[in-house]
C-alpha cells in the first residue's frame, strides 16, 4: 500500500512537470513572430540591423518569461516536491 | 605594477577552483545538483547557509575587481596602451547603452550597469571553468533584482510619495490590486529570468551528457575491454551546446538584466512631475530669497 502511495506521488509529480512544460508552446509561437517579424524589418530596411536585432533579443528575453515560469515550476515538482510530499506522507502515516 | 592585478585575478579564480577541488564531495557519475553548501551560520530567525554559488560569487566579484584594476593602472594621454584603448571602449560603450536607454539625467548609472554586466556575465561563463555558475543559484539573483526593486521603488518616489501612492490608482481605482501585484512581479520575473536561462542551460548540458554516455556505450559494446567503456562520443559534441547556453546565453541574460535594470528604472521615473516640483521649489527658494532681501533691506533701513 505505501508502495502504491509513493508511485503515486512520483507519478503525479512527473506528471505535473510534463504538463507545465505546455506553456513553452507560447513562448515558442511568440519568439517566432517576433523573429519573423524583426527578419522583415531587416529586408525593409537593412541599414537598421543593428538595432532591430538587439530590440528583437530584448523582446524574445522578455517574451520567454512565461516559458521560464513553468520551468521553475517542473524544476521545482521535479526535484524538490517529491521528496516534501513523500516526507509528508511519513509523518502522516506515523502520526 | 599592472601585470599583478592581473595575476591577482586569475588567483581569484583559480581560489573558487581549489575550493570547490578541496571542499566538494565528488558524485558518483553526472549529477545534477543544487550548490554544495560549505557551512552554516547559527542566527536568530534563520540560520545562514555559505554555499558554493555564493563562494563563486565572491570569487567573481574579486576577479572583476582585480580585472578592472589592471585595465586602468598607469592611464596616459599620449601613447596609450592596448589595456588602456580596452578600457576607454568599455567605457564608452558603456556610457552610450546608458545615455540611449535612459536619458541624460540618468548618466550616472553607468558604473552600475557596467557592474551588473559584469558580474554578471562572468558568473554565467565561471560555468565554462567547471564551477558552479552562480547565477544558476535563485538566491544570487534574487539579491541583484530585490536590490533593482529598491532602486526603481526610489525612482518612484523622486517625485514625492503622493505621486507614487497615486501612480498606483491609474488608470482607474479600481486596478489598485493589479497594479501592486505587477510591481511585485517585476523583481521575481527578471530573477526567473536570468536564473531560469542559466539552469535551463546546464541541465540540457547534464542530459546530454548522459545520453551520449549511454549512447556511446551502446554503439561501442563491440570493443575490448575497457575501450567500450570509454565515451567516444562526448568529445567535442557537448562543446558546440555549450557555446549557445554557456557562452550566448550566459552574456544575453547579462545585457537583457541591464537593459531591463536601465529601462525599469527610467521608465518608472516621473520626468514632468520631478521637473514641476523642481522649477515648484526654485521659485519658492527664490521668493524666499527675496523676501529676505527686502526684510534686509528694511532692517537696514
Amino acid at each position: 500500500m505505501l508502495e502504491l502511495a509513493i508511485g503515486i506521488i512520483l507519478g503525479g509529480c512527473a506528471l505535473g512537470a510534463g504538463c507545465a512544460m505546455i506553456a513553452g508552446i507560447g513562448p515558442g509561437i511568440g519568439e517566432g513572430h517576433a523573429v519573423a517579424k524583426a527578419c522583415e524589418a531587416i529586408g525593409r530596411q537593412p541599414e537598421c540591423k543593428g538595432d532591430v536585432t538587439s530590440t528583437m533579443l530584448m523582446g524574445c528575453a522578455v517574451a520567454e518569461t512565461t516559458g521560464l515560469y513553468a520551468l521553475v515550476i517542473a524544476i521545482l515538482l521535479i526535484f524538490v516536491a517529491p521528496g516534501r510530499f513523500v516526507d509528508l506522507l511519513m509523518t502522516t502515516i506515523g502520526g | 605594477m599592472s601585470i599583478v592585478f592581473l595575476i591577482l585575478s586569475i588567483l581569484s579564480m583559480a581560489a573558487a577552483i581549489a575550493v570547490k577541488v578541496m571542499f566538494v564531495p565528488a558524485s558518483d557519475g553526472i549529477a545534477i545538483s543544487g550548490a554544495h553548501v560549505f557551512f552554516t551560520i547559527k542566527m536568530p530567525i534563520q540560520d545562514l547557509p555559505i554555499t558554493e554559488a555564493q563562494v563563486n560569487s565572491w570569487c567573481v566579484i574579486l576577479a572583476v575587481l582585480f580585472l578592472c584594476l589592471f585595465l586602468t593602472t598607469g592611464l596616459k594621454t599620449r601613447n596609450i596602451s592596448i589595456r588602456q584603448m580596452v578600457a576607454e571602449w568599455i567605457v564608452e560603450k558603456v556610457t552610450g547603452l546608458v545615455r540611449t536607454n535612459m536619458g541624460e539625467y540618468f548618466e550616472g548609472f553607468a558604473p552600475f550597469i557596467a557592474a551588473i554586466l559584469g558580474l554578471s556575465g562572468f558568473s554565467s561563463l565561471s560555468s565554462l571553468l567547471g564551477l558552479f555558475p552562480p547565477t544558476s543559484d535563485i538566491n544570487i539573483i534574487a539579491g541583484w533584482a530585490i536590490l533593482v526593486f529598491f532602486l526603481i521603488t526610489y525612482y518612484k518616489m523622486k517625485a514625492g510619495p503622493w505621486i507614487y501612492l497615486k501612480s498606483f490608482g491609474q488608470p482607474q481605482p479600481l486596478l489598485a490590486p493589479l497594479n501592486i501585484i505587477s510591481e511585485v512581479a517585476t523583481p521575481i520575473s527578471m530573477a526567473f529570468r536570468h536564473y531560469g536561462n542559466v539552469l535551463s542551460g546546464s541541465i540540457i548540458s547534464v542530459l546530454i551528457a548522459v545520453g551520449l554516455t549511454k549512447l556511446s556505450n551502446s554503439l561501442f559494446s563491440f570493443l575490448p575491454g575497457a575501450l567500450a567503456d570509454f565515451p567516444y562520443l562526448r568529445i567535442g559534441i557537448p562543446a558546440v551546446l555549450s557555446i549557445y547556453f554557456d557562452l550566448f546565453s550566459g552574456c544575453l541574460q547579462a545585457f537583457i538584466f541591464a537593459v531591463l535594470t536601465m529601462l525599469y528604472v527610467a521608465g518608472g521615473f516621473p520626468a514632468e512631475e520631478y521637473a514641476a516640483r523642481k522649477k515648484r521649489r526654485q521659485e519658492r527658494a527664490a521668493a524666499k530669497a527675496a523676501c529676505s532681501q527686502t526684510a534686509g533691506k528694511h532692517a537696514d533701513n
